[in-house]
């Protein structure tokens, strides 16, 4: 037994303040407790993730390359046109099977038998991602590197998207004068319209942000324990024959915790993302940079 | 019968020994929240009947087994594609699922499926009824074949919050799932009513893992005549004994 306090050896005789502090630490609730920690380690990876693939494939969609171009347009517009449960639930096992497919082709060129047989997804035994030898853990990190990258390609188009626009939305004199100074068009880039675009991106943005804060309880799908499917777990109704702790439907409580849990997290992250939109703005040629001069 | 079970016995050992390189470490998938048959303890470990029988098999044909869950709904899917070599979830053998995956043969008898409704609603009329039952199961399939109206749910344990919150009449499950549900709950009581449905569950395999099935074919049988499975039928209570 994993037990905390030494007295919770027999939890039907303690009175309810013991019995809930032996319940709440209970292994279960203790990866309840690191569930949080895996959703927030999620967002911190997959936010710079999805902006990097954001930036690229806004700079690929307005390319003067046609392929390049077309190649930035498809992405964007195919992934946000798919719905995204669909994408959890196909994708991810086709991305999988894909590593899978690019490794065995690599480590076992002698393989006689097909790959797909019937049903069946077989690659040989040095192939597999993870090995079927691995650790449970290994095969934990994996799911969760696999959700991350899914993650990343979806909110990555719609990122692209906002970002593509926001490129667009720098002032067309502010080019012109780079032009004018003599700047290639790399240097434009990179040395005006990147810095000013920010400022019109970050609505989009913040959006973003907060729609994939709330989109983390789709990791569940992805086979990731989350918090969701913890309190899933914990809260349904438990008989004594199956648990030390049997209890009725308290799915309400721990959702209730949830909730809180995601207000306190969009709050935090609102105040900061003003903190970054006041700095944005300073110094631009917006109403807001404006309203700031006038202040100041 | 002596001859046999020493047969079977090393029937499971060269198996067992052929295998070692192709499935080194066995995974075995199951849901985790069907209790008997499987759930997770307070430790957050896959317990029950199941993973009792389980760790049993793999001892006797000689593997190395490792244990996962993944939602019901998708644990066809998630076999055929490799992510895991067994499906041991309280799976009942049927023709449609036997067309995707192989089973072994089956480990409990056929297990009668019960009715649960609401105290005082024991008179509701069955054949007009709200029934729930969980997505992909051989109670939903039934149902949906009466004039009864399914509703489905993703977990066995939304089906009974359902009846309880009076969203549906009752809810149809295997009766080992029910019994202590029914037992434990004032509010639930179980009909008399059962359905005969579905034939025995059994582990789900890849078909092109011929080799895996056998082995475990083989462990199974093993148990069955030394009487194993049937105390562990019986410690757990799901269903009648071999």
């Amino acid at each position: 037994m994993f037990d905390i306090f030494s007295f919770c050896a027999d939890p039907a005789v303690l009175d309810t303040g013991k019995w809930f502090a032996c319940y709440l630490t209970t292994g279960k609730h203790m990866a309840f407790y690191a569930s949080f920690g895996t959703v927030l380690l999620l967002l911190a990876i997959t936010a710079p993730t999805a902006l990097a693939f954001g930036f690229g494939g806004a700079a690929a969609a307005r390319s003067r390359i046609a392929p390049l171009r077309w190649l930035g347009k498809i992405y964007i517009s195919g992934v946000r046109g798919i719905p995204d449960i669909a994408f959890f639930l196909f994708f991810v096992i086709a991305l999988d099977q894909g590593f899978e497919w690019l490794r065995h082709q690599w480590l076992c060129p002698d393989w006689d038998q097909p790959i797909r047989q019937g049903n069946d997804f077989v690659v040989c035994a040095a192939a597999k991602l993870p090995l079927n030898t691995a650790d449970q853990s290994v095969h934990e990190w994996y799911g969760f590197a696999t959700a991350i990258l899914t993650f990343a390609i979806v909110f990555g188009a719609f990122s692209a998207n906002v970002l593509f626009g926001a490129m667009r939305a720098v002032p067309k004199g502010q080019i012109e004068t780079a032009e004018a100074y003599g700047m290639t068009s790399r240097q434009t880039f990179w040395r005006v319209i990147v810095p000013q675009m920010w400022v019109y991106a970050l609505p989009g943005l913040s959006n973003l942000w907060m729609v994939l804060i709330k989109a983390t309880p789709l990791l569940f799908l992805l086979g990731v324990e989350d918090i969701v499917y913890w309190a899933r777990e914990l809260g349904g109704t438990k008989q004594p024959r199956f648990t030390d702790y049997p209890h009725g439907d308290w799915r309400l409580w721990y959702f209730l915790a949830l909730l809180v849990f995601y207000l306190a997290f969009t709050k935090v992250s609102e105040i900061v993302l003003d903190r970054i939109m006041r700095r944005l703005t300073l110094g631009q040629a917006t109403t807001g940079g404006e309203a700031q001069r006038v202040a100041a | 019968m002596k001859n046999l079970i020493l047969t079977t016995a090393a029937l499971a050992i060269t198996a067992g020994a052929a295998l070692a390189d192709g499935h080194s470490v066995v995974r075995m998938g199951t849901e985790g929240a069907y209790p008997p048959y499987n759930f997770l303890d307070d430790n957050g470990e896959v317990a029950g009947f199941e993973r009792d029988l389980g760790d049993e098999l793999c001892a006797r044909a000689e593997l190395t087994c490792e244990w996962v869950t993944n939602e019901w709904d998708s644990i066809i899917p998630n076999l055929v594609s490799g992510n895991y070599d067994v499906i041991i979830a309280g799976m009942s053998i049927t023709a449609e699922r036997d067309e995707v995956i192989d089973f072994t043969q089956a480990y409990t008898q056929p297990d009668p499926s019960a009715y649960v409704v609401l105290a005082g609603n024991e008179s509701v009329d069955l054949s007009s009824a709200v029934i729930a039952a969980q997505t992909n199961t051989i109670q939903a399939s039934f149902i949906a074949g009466t004039g009864a109206t399914l509703v489905e749910f993703a977990t066995p344990e939304e089906t009974v919050a359902a009846v309880q919150a009076g969203e549906a009449d009752a809810v149809l499950a295997d009766k080992s799932f029910l019994a202590p549900i029914a037992d434990g709950e004032a509010d639930l009581v179980m009909l008399d009513q059962q359905e005969l449905i579905g034939g025995g569950v059994g582990m789900g395999l890849r078909e092109s893992d011929g080799e895996l099935r056998e082995a475990f074919n083989a462990a199974i049988q093993s148990m069955k005549d030394d009487g194993t499975l049937n105390a562990l039928i019986a410690e757990w209570e799901v269903g009648e004994q071999f």
